[in-house]
């Protein structure tokens, strides 16, 4: 029962038709987590006693950096489902998630650019974290290429899966070759989350933001799949059918 | 499945042999990776000082980016005239495996560019004023390197192979994964020229090898499955 | 041989689709030893993705292959030493010379005769160390042609074999594919031509287009209006009427 649960996964209509109520709470969650989470890291959260004020930006760059790396992993193995199962559906839920992650990762660029600012006193920093953010973000660019390269869309989804899972069996390596490289060249002043030092009143509206971009990240992965289903699915009856029923 | 070790071996040297009589006929074609990191190499006393204080400074890092560029330059050939003239189809419903005609093909790619590049990188580190001690450590760092880059850059070619202008796209996807080898690889010849041991930049770089050897064919072989498909 | 009791080749309600446009289905088809078969249809009626998928260059098909009673991905090991498959492509390096290039397939899938006999076989005796890119577009047809001679597989997928080859080489070719039959081998091939082949069945693959009976339960979704009702704009977004 749990494979015949798991192939109607694999169906598009049937994950139209089962999301379709998630949407408005996850709205509704996500964006109390992320109002709750900002007004109490930004206003109420104590500042810094080294960084003051600046360090608030935290609640928006450490949230983006996380989701940017869990996406490429979210996207890698969706592509890793589709290629091994032959399913349509994880295909779909990859080519959304390319955008949404470069799009991360950009956002925890220049945050962590603004944040270098006052904390360097340089725009760029070329710090282990920052250098792997931006390796990262050339990962999903040559993603976004790759699959905007070809016409046909199986093979587009099937390229596009390989290259995604050869990326992720890097990332770590790039990673661990970043942090060994930057030991090297510059022993780190000041990392950027130091997770043990940082204190509770500082934490805890980090964590409930965190949880809500999560959500959001799940909200917007949710959006952009549902477009692309509608997009692949134009010449099927039950779209056609929303289609008329929603005119 | 019946497997066949004499076969399987014949498979492979049969390609082997093949690929390296059409590079043998494509004479002009062997030094254009080599002309292409002699140039870019001079390009930057050109356009950074030629001062020895800088160069040496310099040497290991230039010439380690220009053999990658030399390497990835010459990727975008590796199974493109295999897929225009039908080859690539023949050779994936062919009985033998299909790994070893891909690893024949990759190796042959990297004796072509790899290895010349890596041969010729110590003129290029006297040119720069490289100290003597750089030499050897940048011989062994570029054989494992370009080594990796080869069988690593195929999946690139691999994917990209029936884009009629993948030339491009083909580095944007690569040039990120080669960063690792060249950390390590500039490392070992910086830390050697430093009086450093660099045991462990070679012990990585030969991990890294030896990864890609097991898994960058299987990645590419699926990728020309794919790209043969559409 | 022959005294297989099974098919050599079996298809078992075939359907491919192309872009998500559905070429054919329901194909049915069993191949017994000597069977020669030509498909037919108009341009695009998907010849060559059938051809293609039989080869196993693609994996995209609905339904079944059986090779001498055993499924395909099983049995895929086992066929691929039994067939020869020329595309549209002649898979010869145009850099090499004939013998070369044939040393490689040789080497690939073994052979009955020498380079040298296949070779002259297909009328190129001479040309052995010439190489390819100074021959003709028929010589060079005749290049993949010599792998005909050469292979010791039984069943052969030839994807337009007449095509840039001149009238001999059509009736040599002919009497070759007949020689095939007559050795308890399968042909399947394309072609324009109208052949001349006592064991010829033509299967017409515009019998088995989506639009007629037979492919009634081939998707469960992607069938639909199918181009009946409804144009879709480049947006993806269904402008339906009614």
């Amino acid at each position: 029962m749990a494979w015949q649960w798991f192939h109607r996964l694999g169906s598009p209509r049937w994950f139209y038709e089962k999301t379709s109520p998630w949407l408005p709470w996850l709205t509704v969650i996500s964006i109390a987590l992320i109002v709750t989470g900002a007004v109490w890291g930004l206003a109420f959260a104590p500042a810094d006693y080294k960084q003051g004020n600046s360090y608030r930006i935290i609640y928006i760059h450490v949230p983006a950096a996380f989701l940017a790396l869990a996406g490429y992993y979210i996207m890698a193995i969706s592509g890793a489902v589709g290629l091994i199962w032959k399913m349509k559906l994880p295909f779909m839920v990859m080519k959304s998630a390319a955008p949404i992650g470069a799009l991360l990762t950009f956002i925890s660029l220049v945050t962590g650019s603004i944040w270098g600012k006052p904390t360097w006193g340089t725009w760029w920093e070329w710090d282990a974290r920052i250098t792997s953010m931006l390796i990262l973000f050339f990962l999903y660019l040559g993603m976004i290429a790759l699959q905007q390269a070809y016409q046909q869309r199986d093979t587009a989804d099937k390229s596009s899966a390989i290259l995604a899972l050869v990326g992720m069996v890097n990332i770590p390596i790039i990673y661990k070759s970043v942090d060994w490289w930057n030991t090297l060249h510059q022993p780190a002043t000041i990392k950027f989350t130091g997770k043990s030092t940082i204190d509770p009143s500082m934490l805890y509206p980090l964590l409930i933001i965190v949880i809500g971009f999560y959500c959001f990240y799940a909200l917007v992965l949710l959006l952009y799949t549902r477009v692309e289903i509608l997009r692949r699915e134009n010449r099927t009856q039950w779209v056609n059918d929303l289609v008329a029923k929603s005119k | 499945m019946a497997s066949q070790p004499s076969s399987l071996l014949g498979g492979f040297l049969a390609s082997l042999r093949r690929d390296l009589l059409v590079a043998a006929r494509h004479k002009a074609e062997l030094t254009n990776p080599l002309v292409f990191f002699l140039i870019a190499v001079t390009l930057i006393p050109l356009g950074v000082s030629p001062e020895k204080s800088v160069l040496v400074l310099l040497a290991p890092g230039i010439v380690w980016v220009m053999a990658l560029l030399a390497t990835l330059l010459s990727l975008d050939g590796l199974f493109r005239s295999d897929f225009e003239d039908g080859s690539l189809e023949q050779m994936l419903i062919s009985p033998q495996s299909l790994y070893f005609t891909v690893m024949a093909k990759i190796l042959v790619h990297w004796l072509v560019s790899g290895f010349p590049v890596t041969l010729m990188a110590p003129l290029l580190g006297l040119m720069l004023h490289l100290p003597a001690e750089g030499f050897l450590p940048l011989l062994v760092s570029l054989a494992l390197g370009t080594a990796s880059m080869s069988l690593i850059g195929a999946v690139g070619a691999a994917l990209t192979v029936s884009l009629r202008k993948g030339g491009l796209l083909l580095s944007l996807i690569v040039m990120p994964l080669y960063i690792p080898v060249l950390i390590f690889g500039a490392s070992a010849v910086q830390t050697a020229i430093q009086g450093g041991a660099i045991g462990m930049q070679l012990a990585v770089l030969g991990a890294f090898l030896a990864l890609a050897i097991v898994l960058a064919p299987i990645a590419a072989l699926g990728a020309l499955k794919i790209s043969s498909n559409g | 041989m022959s005294s297989s009791p099974s098919p050599l080749l079996e298809l078992r309600d075939l359907g491919c689709e192309r872009d998500e446009r559905l070429l054919f289905s329901g194909l049915d088809l069993q191949l017994a030893a000597g069977d020669v078969v030509q498909i037919g249809g108009p341009n695009g009626a998907g010849k060559t993705t059938l051809l293609r998928a039989l080869a196993g260059i693609s994996a995209d098909y609905q339904g079944q292959i059986f090779y001498s009673g055993q499924p395909l991905p099983e049995a895929s090991w086992d066929f691929a030493r039994d067939r020869l498959y020329l595309g549209h492509l002649p898979g010869i390096k145009k850099s090499l010379t004939p013998a070369e290039n044939l040393a490689w397939y040789l080497a690939q899938a073994g052979g009955r005769i020498s380079i040298d006999e296949a070779l002259a076989a297909v009328g190129l005796y001479g040309y052995e160390d010439t190489p390819c890119y100074q021959l003709s577009a028929g010589q060079l047809r005749r290049v993949a042609l010599a792998r005909l001679h050469l292979a010791e597989a039984r069943i052969w997928i030839l994807d337009e074999p007449f095509t840039a080859i001149d009238k001999l080489g059509v009736s040599q070719l002919e009497a070759l594919i007949a020689r095939q039959s007559a050795q308890g081998g399968v042909v399947i091939l394309t072609s324009h031509q109208d052949l001349t082949l006592p064991q010829l069945r033509v299967v017409n693959l515009q019998d088995y287009r989506p639009g007629s009976v037979k492919s009634a339960a081939f998707h469960q979704t992607n069938l639909g209006l199918n181009g009946l009702s409804g144009a879709q704009n480049d947006n993806g977004e269904v402008v339906a009427h009614g």
